[in-house]
């Protein structure tokens, strides 16, 4: 057994304990917020670039807002290139900020009930968005009367 | 009242108020984009419905409203690579507050020019200079 220099007995540390188990939930752990947190990241580098690409191009650019109509969206939408611009901006830009919206609910609402319809109330919005959109860009009809 | 810890980001002055102002723009630009889905959404119903929709922000009114919408959209980019820059470059947090002011300082320098040119046609039609 260890002593001291003067030969007191040293402290004793404790053999270390068996890993601690998470109280309630039998869920295995996961990494799912730091993915999100990556997400946000790596989605609002890309977003800089689409998002203010798009302000740019539809606000100020050439007239700005002024020129925009049907006839302006049939004309950018028969490339594949703004349809993915779009497509891209618009996934990306709904989980931005569906997760921004999480935090932020988790932070403001205490009530577990509270907190459980209000983001299930995102989530909906998320899908209706993501979907509607989508399908306005797979199926847009430059001819449509 | 006990004082708050040196070096502290996210209590107090500057690194608050950018999280303060990061995060109502950003519920903001959220609620516009959904709003703008579903507007958008209606070049699939007619082009007379979706040039009806459109024709609301050409009004002098929303188009103001698309100026804030704008600057508060340059305003989360540019925090936003702040915060990327204090979570991922070695000095990030050392320099936030004067990434902060450089930001403000390159965000007056963006609205500006962008707010005449968003505008022009609004201030031509009111108060009828040109066209």
């Amino acid at each position: 057994m260890a002593t001291t220099i003067d030969g007191a007995p040293a402290p004793v540390i404790e053999a270390p304990r068996s890993p601690r188990r998470r109280p309630t939930s039998s869920k295995a752990r996961t990494n799912f917020e730091l993915y999100a947190w990556l997400f946000m990241r790596v989605s609002g580098i890309l977003l800089v670039f689409l998002v203010l690409g798009h302000l740019f191009i539809m606000n100020i650019l050439d007239g700005g807002v002024q020129r925009i109509g049907f006839g302006f969206v049939a004309g950018r939408w028969a490339s594949p290139f703004w349809r993915t611009w779009d497509l891209l901006m618009l996934v990306l830009a709904e989980l931005h900020g569906t997760n921004g919206l999480r935090t932020v609910i988790n932070d403001y609402a205490e009530r577990p009930q509270t907190r459980f319809y209000l983001k299930m109330l995102l989530y909906v919005s998320t899908s209706l968005v993501v979907t509607l959109g989508a399908l306005v860009i797979f199926t847009f009809d430059p001819n449509i009367s | 009242m006990p004082k708050a810890p040196a070096g502290t980001l996210y209590r107090g002055r500057e690194g608050m108020w950018s999280w303060v102002a990061h995060r109502i723009t950003g519920v903001l630009i959220f609620f516009f984009l959904f709003a703008h889905v579903l507007d958008t959404a209606l070049v699939r119903v007619s082009p007379s419905s979706y040039d009806t929709v459109i024709a609301t922000y050409k009004s002098p009114i929303v188009n103001l409203m698309e100026v804030g919408l704008v600057a508060a959209v340059l305003f989360h980019a540019l925090n936003g690579i702040r915060i990327v820059l204090i979570d991922f470059w070695g000095s990030g947090p050392r320099f936030q507050r004067q990434m902060l002011y450089t930001e403000l300082v390159v965000w007056v320098i963006l609205v500006v020019p962008g707010t005449y040119y968003m505008i022009k046609h609004t201030i031509e039609t009111l108060f009828g200079s040109a066209s």
